[in-house]
């Protein structure tokens, strides 16, 4: 008996110790797009900060925004900005208009498969083929084939991104096929010689990145670290980290490691692009 | 356990015992009811959610039950939401058309030959291998069909599409099948032996006696398997959701690809803000949902009651 009991106390203060060295964990939710992102910075994090553990989970920019107002995470990831309304009742819960971190830019990629001799589209073009106004590739261009549309389900962010920025806020094509992931929609594009899918240009692999063209008259840029961090690629977008109030103590510190060159650095090695 | 101990009267010891096993039996009603009660509020919430359709004016203002069918398209999201019934509805329909045509066939004539043909350590062997296929993760199945059968059904038929609702039918047959079978199976072992025997001395060779006496005589049961199959079809998500492509296209061909209901809310309740139009018009979905396995369900409920009764009235 009395061995149980010291080995019980050990065992509290084992627990406590660990506990007081280890601090609170971090937890990350949100955006399906930075998930990987976020497990990078968090594996590197914890490598270098021994004790301090950060968690990070998926389900998309809009999960991880009403997790952050239900208070069920420490930092979101967004791939978009926070709508008003989601602002509105963050307010009305915690008296603050919430912390917006730009963390890192992505530049939304069109993918085309390897084998389709197409190689520049300008943004009219894309809006008229995901509206469904062009069907062909031989109207923009290609060969005389149907063109097949891969997208992502209306609850992404990056669905949201790609109807505000080309379609201008009009509704998509209902042919488009909708996926779920990027990684998906990248899948199919590389198994379609007609395809034609958009996602995050960390993502292109097996598949041949759009250039794009602003308008008629402009160059076509492709893709690159250089492009999108000049602005010069149109189809470019901030990644975000919001919280309820300003960052502080531990989540402060592992802020500022994440906006640090070392944590951009790594940005970079995932395949988005720094601020 | 009734353990006799000594110095306590029979009389009290049995009236312990009464008590002990009275304490027993209404533990055992509790649980019966606590699992009921769990389903009946599940069904309660599902539908209070999707009531604002029916009642709340504002919601209705985007969402009502006339504008389920006035619009042909499903854009849920966007400046001018539209929620457009037809296509999901078309949808759902030809997925699981396609998927009972591929299922049924295959999984009753199995269960003929499962039943009235194979040896008895052939079918020892046979039976758990295809119940094993029941035991496939939907989504691993689903991830079969977006991988593999797409390209293959492209390359055999040269759709444009090569996510359809051929390929997600066909993939939605398979995962249908054990279930098919296994009642199906269930029911022609239940033929009394002297149906058959009578038969063969009649002179009937052995395929004319599975096709017109075991077949017939176990069809109500057999019909419940293909109703419980479908029941499981029209509500199976994550198969649907993989392979179909989910573009919610207003056709009637098989090559175009599909957006069914149980997609839609598995790829959109995640982010939808609560209470909202969309929000009540996704739980409307799961309501027709679950109404329609429902009905499907009571069906073979009424199919397996007659079976019984005339294999034991008989």
């Amino acid at each position: 008996m009395r061995s149980l009991i010291s080995s019980l106390v050990i065992l509290a203060a084992l627990a406590f110790a660990t506990a007081a060295h280890a601090g609170r964990p971090i937890t990350i939710k949100g955006s399906d797009t930075m998930v990987i992102l976020g497990q990078r910075w968090a594996e590197k994090y914890m490598n270098e900060m021994s004790g301090q553990v950060v968690m990070v989970t998926g389900g998309g920019s809009g999960t991880g925004i009403a997790a952050l107002i239900n208070g069920t995470t420490d930092i979101c990831q967004a791939s978009r900005p926070m709508k008003p309304d989601e602002k509105l009742k963050l307010r009305d819960r915690y008296q603050t208009m919430g912390q917006e971190i730009a963390v890192a830019r992505d530049g939304l990629a069109v993918y085309f498969n390897e084998s389709n001799p197409m190689q520049k589209l300008s943004i009219e073009q894309l809006k008229a083929i995901y509206m469904g106004q062009v069907t062909n590739w031989k109207q923009v261009g290609g060969k005389d084939a149907t063109i097949v549309l891969y997208g992502r389900e209306n609850s992404s962010g990056t669905y949201v991104f790609f109807k505000d920025n080309v379609l201008g806020g009009r509704d998509f094509s209902p042919r488009v096929q909708t996926l779920p992931g990027t990684a998906a929609v990248v899948n199919a594009v590389s198994k379609d010689p007609n395809g034609i899918g958009y996602g995050g240009a960390a993502y292109a692999k097996g598949v041949k990145d759009c250039a794009i063209q602003k308008d008629a008259k402009s160059t076509a840029i492709l893709p690159t670290a250089a492009t999108v961090k000049d602005g010069s690629y149109p189809l470019w977008r901030h990644l975000y980290f919001y919280l309820r109030k300003k960052p502080e103590g531990d989540t402060k510190k592992f802020v500022d490691w994440v906006l640090s060159p070392a944590g951009q650095q790594l940005a970079t090695q995932v395949g988005y692009f720094p601020l | 356990m009734s353990v006799f101990r000594p110095g306590i009267d029979p009389a009290a010891h049995r009236r312990l015992q009464r008590i002990r096993e009275g304490v027993i039996e209404w533990l055992l009603r509790g649980c019966a009811f606590a699992a009921v009660a769990g389903l009946v509020l599940i069904i309660l919430f599902v539908f209070r959610e999707a009531l604002p359709i029916l009642v709340n004016a504002e919601t209705q203002k985007e969402a009502s039950l006339a504008g389920f069918f006035a619009t042909p398209l499903w854009q849920p999201v966007g400046d001018v939401p539209k929620y457009g019934l037809v296509p999901l509805l078309l949808g759902t329909f030809k997925v699981v058309l396609v998927a009972m045509l591929f299922a049924t066939p295959l999984a009753v004539l199995a269960a003929v030959f499962s039943s009235e043909f194979a040896s008895p350590r052939l079918r020892e062997a046979l039976k758990p291998v295809i119940e094993i296929l029941a035991g496939i993760p939907s989504v691993v199945m689903g991830f079969f069909a977006l991988i593999v059968l797409a390209s293959w059904l492209q390359s055999v038929t040269g759709g444009t599409m090569r996510l359809n609702a051929l390929n997600a039918g066909i993939a939605l047959g398979l995962g249908v099948i054990p279930t098919i079978f296994t009642v199906a199976e269930d029911a022609l072992r239940a033929v009394p032996k002297s149906y058959r025997e009578a038969s063969l001395a009649l002179g009937a060779s052995r395929w004319q006696t599975a096709w017109n006496v075991s077949l017939p005589a176990a069809s109500a049961g057999v019909g419940a398997g293909v109703l419980l199959g479908l029941a499981r079809a029209v509500g199976e998500t994550m198969i649907v959701l993989m392979a179909s492509g989910n573009a919610a296209i207003t056709s009637v061909t098989v090559f175009d690809s599909v957006r069914t209901l149980s997609a839609s809310i598995a790829a959109e309740l995640a982010e939808v803000v609560m209470g909202s139009p969309h929000y009540s018009v996704l739980f409307f979905l799961g309501a027709l949902l679950f109404t329609i396995t429902f009905i499907i369900n009571v069906a073979a409920g009424i199919f397996v009651d007659r079976l019984r009764r005339r294999l034991a009235g008989a």
